[in-house]
C-alpha cells in the first residue's frame, strides 16, 4: 500500500505547472491575448499530453497534468481531447485533433472540428459547429453537427473505465482550480490592508483560507486513489472511486472559489479579479459528468 | 504508487481478518463499557501481534511500515470491532524527547498495555492556552513535589502513569518554564475524580488534583525548561488521525447506520458521512505513505485534525437523520462527535495554527 508518486510522475506534474504558469492567463485581460493564447496552443500542441492515454500513460498522469492546468487556468484544449484520444485508443477511429461531446454540447472545442461520443456502450463520431456562450471562460463549449456516425462499440467494462476517466479527469480540474483560486485569495489577504494590518492577519479572514486548505488536502487524497483506480480496480470499483472523488471535490472546489470571492471583497466581485475565472471554472467542471450522493455505491467493503 | 496490499500485508490482513472474526464480537465498543473494558482490548491486540506494529522490536513492537496501521483500522471497521487504544501520541512523545533510560523503562508497558497511561496538560484555566498552566513542580533533592488540578485527563480512573506539563520555573518566558515528567498515579497527594460528559460516559475523562505528589527527578522527560517541545510533539500527533485510528470507529458506525436503513432510501446525511470516511481513510494512507519518505508532517497534523473533525461530525448527523433521538447509542455517538472539534485543540486553534505556520498569513 503506498500513495506516493513515482518521480516521473512529480516531474510530470512540475512540467505541466511550469507551462501553465509561463502560457496560462495570468489576468483577466490575458485571456483576451490572442498572441499568448496561440503560443500556450502550441506548447501544449508539442508536449503530446493530449494524446497521454494512446501514449499509454495510466489514468494518475492524466489527472496530475488536468490537475495543473485547473490550476493555471490553461484555455487551451486538455480535459476534451484526452477524453477523446481515450475512446479513440479504445475504438480505432483516425487520428488527429478530437475533443468528447456530451448531450449536444461539445466540451473543450476550441479550435477543434471533430468530435467523439460515448451512448451507452456505442462511440459516435461527429463535428463541431458554432461556439455557444457558457459560463466557463477559459474553456468553449460547441453545438455538435450531425449526423452522427457510429464507428466502434465499447464493452460494458470499457465504458465504465472511460466514464471513470472523465469523472477523474474532472474531479482533477476541479482540484486545481481550487488550488489556483485559494493562492490567489491567501496572496491578496498578505497585502489588503484595513484598520492598518493586512486582511489575513484577522481571524474572521484567516479560518476561512485555513478551512480552504483543509478541503483541498482532503480532495487531494480522494483524488489520488480515484485517478489510481481508473486502470487499477475492477470497473465497478473504479466507477465507485471516482464518483466518490467526483462529489467530494466538487463540493470543497465551490467553497474554496467561493471562499477566493469573499476574501477578495468588492474587487472580488468584479470582472478583473480572476477569482471568478477560477469560481466559472470549477462550476463548469462539477456539471460535466455530473455525480449525485444518490448515485454511490455505499455497499462497504 | 499501488493502493493494493503487498503480498506480505495481504497475509497480515488475512490474519488479522481471522483473529478477528473470533475476537471482535465479544468486546463493547461505546459507552463505559468500552471503556471500562479498553486495556482488556489492548492487550488482547497486542498479545495476538497487532498493536504497536510500526514501532521498535526493543519495546515491543513489529517494526513494520506505517501503511500497516491503515490495515488495521480497515479490518477493525469492517469486523465492527473497538478501535485501537490511540497511544500513538505518547508513544511518538516520549519516543523522540525522553532519554534511553526512560524509553526503556515504559514504552514496553506502553506498547503492551501493562501499564496504563494518561496525559496531564489541560487545566480548568488553561484550555486552548496550554502555556498558561499553573501546576507546579517544585525540586526538593531527588524529588519534584506537585502541586496544581488537571482536567480531560483520559483513562486518569485507571491510569498507572500520567505524563504531566507542569512548571519548574515561574521566572523564565512562560514557555521555557515548563518541563514533562513521568508520574505515578498510585500513591498519596493525588485525587482523581471522573467527568460525567454530556453522552453521560464517566468512564473517559477524569479531573485530577495533585497536593504533594511526588516524582523522581529522573522520570523528568527531556530537560528542565523542555516540557514545551515535549507537549507539541504530542499535541501534533494527537491531533493525527493516523495517530488515533479513529477512521475505524467512522466506518464501523456508517456501516452500522447503513444496515439499519436496509432497503429504504439512504438520508443524504448519511450518503456524505460515508464520502467524508472514505475520504479520511485515502487521507491517513497518503500521510502514512509519505512517512515512507521521512516525512515529518508539523503543523499539517492541523489540517488532518479538521478533517478528521468534519468526518465525525458528518458521521454524528448521520446518526441523528437516520435515528432521530430514540437511540440511545446512537444519540451518544452524535452528542460524541461535538467533542471531536474541542479536543486536542479546538478547530479553532487548528485554524490559527494553519493559518499562521503553513498559510503565512500573519495572524
Amino acid at each position: 500500500m503506498d500513495a506516493r508518486l513515482t518521480t516521473e510522475q512529480r516531474e510530470l506534474r512540475d512540467a505541466a505547472a511550469r507551462l501553465a504558469a509561463d502560457l496560462g492567463p495570468g489576468s483577466v485581460l490575458e485571456l483576451d491575448d490572442a498572441e499568448r493564447a496561440a503560443r500556450l496552443e502550441k506548447a501544449v500542441a508539442a508536449t503530446g499530453w493530449r494524446t497521454l492515454r494512446s501514449d499509454g500513460a495510466s489514468g494518475v498522469e492524466v489527472a496530475l497534468v488536468a490537475e495543473e492546468f485547473g490550476r493555471g487556468l490553461v484555455d487551451a484544449p486538455f480535459l476534451g481531447p484526452v477524453l477523446a484520444d481515450d475512446l479513440r485508443r479504445r475504438t480505432g477511429a483516425p487520428g488527429g485533433s478530437w475533443t468528447v461531446a456530451v448531450g449536444a454540447d461539445a466540451l473543450d472545442a476550441r479550435g477543434i472540428e471533430r468530435v467523439l461520443a460515448l451512448e451507452g456502450a456505442r462511440v459516435l463520431a461527429g463535428r463541431t459547429g458554432t461556439l455557444t456562450p457558457g459560463a466557463d471562460l477559459t474553456r468553449r463549449t460547441a453545438e455538435v453537427v450531425g449526423p452522427l456516425e457510429a464507428v466502434g462499440e465499447l464493452a460494458d467494462d470499457e465504458a465504465d473505465r472511460w466514464r471513470a476517466l472523465a469523472l477523474v479527469v474532472t474531479a482533477a480540474d476541479l482540484v486545481g482550480t481550487s488550488r489556483g483560486a485559494h493562492t490567489l485569495a491567501c496572496d491578496y489577504a498578505k497585502v489588503r490592508e484595513q484598520y492598518g494590518k493586512t486582511i489575513g492577519s484577522y481571524q474572521a479572514v484567516a479560518h476561512l483560507l485555513a478551512e480552504s486548505l483543509a478541503l483541498i488536502e482532503g480532495s487531494v487524497s480522494v483524488l489520488r486513489h480515484a485517478a489510481w483506480a481508473v486502470d487499477e480496480l475492477e470497473p465497478a470499483a473504479a466507477l465507485r472511486a471516482a464518483r466518490i472523488a467526483k462529489v467530494y471535490c466538487a463540493r470543497a472546489a465551490r467553497t474554496v472559489c467561493e471562499t477566493s470571492v469573499q476574501v477578495h471583497g468588492g474587487i472580488g466581485n468584479t470582472w478583473e479579479c480572476l477569482a471568478h475565472v477560477h469560481l466559472r471554472r470549477a462550476l463548469t467542471s462539477t456539471h460535466l459528468f455530473p455525480v449525485s450522493l444518490k448515485e454511490i455505491d455505499l455497499g462497504l467493503s | 504508487m499501488d493502493f493494493r496490499d503487498s503480498p506480505e500485508e495481504a497475509a497480515f490482513r488475512e490474519r488479522l481478518r481471522s483473529w478477528l472474526a473470533e475476537t471482535a464480537g465479544t468486546f463493547p465498543t461505546s459507552g463505559d463499557d468500552y471503556w471500562r473494558r479498553q486495556g482488556e482490548w489492548h492487550q488482547a491486540l497486542y498479545s495476538a501481534g497487532f498493536f504497536g506494529l510500526s514501532w521498535p522490536k526493543e519495546y515491543g513492537g513489529k517494526e513494520l511500515p506505517p501503511v500497516y496501521d491503515v490495515i488495521l483500522d480497515e479490518e477493525l471497521a469492517r469486523a465492527g470491532a473497538p478501535s485501537r487504544p490511540s497511544l500513538g501520541y505518547l508513544m511518538q512523545g516520549l519516543g523522540r524527547h525522553g532519554s534511553r533510560e526512560l524509553q526503556r523503562r515504559f514504552l514496553p508497558g506502553m506498547i503492551n498495555g501493562t501499564e496504563r497511561w494518561c496525559q496531564g496538560f489541560s487545566e480548568p484555566g488553561a484550555g486552548s492556552d496550554l502555556a498558561s498552566l499553573t501546576t507546579t513542580a517544585t525540586r526538593e533533592g531527588d524529588e519534584y513535589v506537585i502541586h496544581g488540578h488537571k482536567i480531560w485527563t483520559s483513562y486518569s480512573d485507571v491510569a498507572d502513569w500520567c505524563l504531566l506539563l507542569a512548571r519548574t520555573d515561574p521566572d523564565v518566558p512562560r514557555h521555557k518554564g515548563l518541563s514533562g515528567f513521568i508520574v505515578s498515579m498510585h500513591q498519596p497527594g493525588i485525587e482523581q475524580r471522573p467527568l460525567r460528559m454530556i453522552n453521560g460516559v464517566t468512564t473517559e475523562f477524569g479531573q485530577v488534583a495533585f497536593d504533594g505528589a511526588r516524582v523522581p527527578a529522573s522520570q523528568m522527560v527531556g530537560a528542565p525548561g523542555e516540557g514545551w517541545k515535549l507537549a507539541m510533539t504530542i499535541v501534533g500527533h494527537e491531533r493525527e488521525p493516523a495517530e488515533l485510528g479513529y477512521s475505524a470507529r467512522y466506518g464501523k458506525t456508517v456501516r452500522q447506520l447503513l444496515e439499519r436503513v436496509g432497503d429504504g432510501e439512504v438520508p443524504e446525511e448519511l450518503a456524505w458521512a460515508a464520502v467524508e470516511t472514505e475520504m479520511l481513510r485515502l487521507h491517513v494512507q497518503r500521510r502514512l505513505s509519505d512517512r515512507l519518505d521521512g516525512v515529518e508532517h508539523g503543523p499539517d497534523g492541523s489540517l488532518d485534525k479538521l478533517l478528521m473533525t468534519w468526518t465525525e461530525q458528518s458521521v454524528g448527523h448521520a446518526a441523528l437523520a437516520v435515528a432521530g433521538t430514540r437511540d440511545p447509542e446512537l444519540l451518544g455517538t452524535y452528542l460524541y462527535s461535538r467533542a471531536q472539534s474541542v479536543m486536542g485543540g479546538t478547530a479553532q486553534i487548528q485554524k490559527n495554527i494553519i493559518a499562521s505556520r503553513i498559510l503565512g498569513l500573519g495572524a
